[in-house]
């Protein structure tokens, strides 16, 4: 699973959140910290806010504040906002392979349809790891890292 | 998200002791399991008593005792481990009642666990469960586990 620019952005900026309950963040703040585009990081952040996971604070400075449950709040759950993670069942994959097999010939079909079963593999060590980490745990490493 | 029910009063949890599984015990261990996979092991239980009870060297089976009300469980040994590694502290159990959860119950029952294995000499604890379940993966990651140096495999016995 490679994750695109806009889900690492929502992560990292979740977490920014997550890290400081309660606290009014601007995208400017977080756009510095991470080196990324701030009108890029904007438009991450509404998507977080439709999803009710930050909150668009009012006021001088504007911002938004985390409005999410850390404890609840997987990984995965914030991935899933920007990725389309619903791999093929294993019969569509076939049905659409049957195709390809008539179109690349049944050598190459066979190679190309036993790698994509370790792919698939990983893929779903990969989304499980996901589903298991709630930003609390998350956060918990971060600060487990920063003091060894 | 993780689905987890509120915890219960801090008052409740203030009594908590973690101790020894005594054969007393054993009908509200089957309970808890019985109401968290839906299958009611009481065979199953009464063996892992027999082989994991007491005060055994190596293996432990501990409950979490809220004055007379058994919340959790935890099952584990140290195991001599398989292809060269060293011994390891091993869990191959754990429940808690859903009224419970995120009331620290789990919490408690991995440390006194951990406790054991530690004083056996070991510095590691591993588990192994399926990767869709969800709640017990993400209680283990809470409590910092990260995904060990080994990989599970099996196949179908044709």
């Amino acid at each position: 699973m490679k994750l695109q620019k806009n889900t690492v952005l929502a992560l990292y900026s979740v977490l920014e959140f997550a890290g400081r309950p309660g606290a009014q963040l601007s995208a400017a703040e977080i756009a510095g910290k991470y080196r990324m585009s701030p009108h890029h990081l904007a438009k991450v952040l509404r998507a977080l806010g439709r999803a009710g996971l930050v909150r668009a604070a009012r006021g001088a400075g504007g911002g938004y504040r985390f409005a999410g449950n850390p404890r609840r709040v997987t990984l995965m759950d914030v991935i899933e906002l920007f990725e389309n993670i619903s791999a093929p069942k294993s019969g569509a994959g076939r049905r659409t392979a049957r195709r390809a097999k008539a179109e690349v010939g049944a050598a190459a079909f066979e190679v190309e349809d036993a790698f994509g079963v370790v792919l698939a593999e990983i893929d779903e060590i990969a989304k499980a790891t996901f589903r298991s980490i709630t930003l609390e745990t998350m956060l918990k490493l971060v600060e487990r890292r920063r003091r060894s | 998200m993780i689905s987890l029910k509120k915890p219960p009063a801090q008052a409740a949890r203030a009594q908590l002791r973690v101790r020894g599984a005594q054969a007393a015990d054993l009908e509200q261990v089957i309970d808890i399991d019985a109401g968290i996979t839906g299958l009611r092991k009481a065979p199953y239980w009464a063996e892992i008593l027999r082989r994991y009870g007491g005060a055994r060297q190596q293996r432990f089976f501990l409950v979490a005792d809220s004055g007379g009300r058994i919340d959790g469980y935890v099952v584990g040994d140290v195991r001599d481990w398989e292809f060269g590694s060293p011994p390891c502290g091993w869990v191959f159990g754990i429940g808690v009642r859903p009224d419970t959860r995120l009331g620290g119950v789990a919490t408690q029952l991995l440390d006194a666990i951990c406790d054991g294995f530690r004083r056996l000499g070991v510095d590691k604890v591993r588990t192994l469960l399926a990767r869709d379940n969800h709640l017990i993966l993400s209680f283990f990651r809470s409590q910092g586990m990260m995904a060990a140096t080994f990989i599970p495999l099996e196949k179908d016995l044709d």
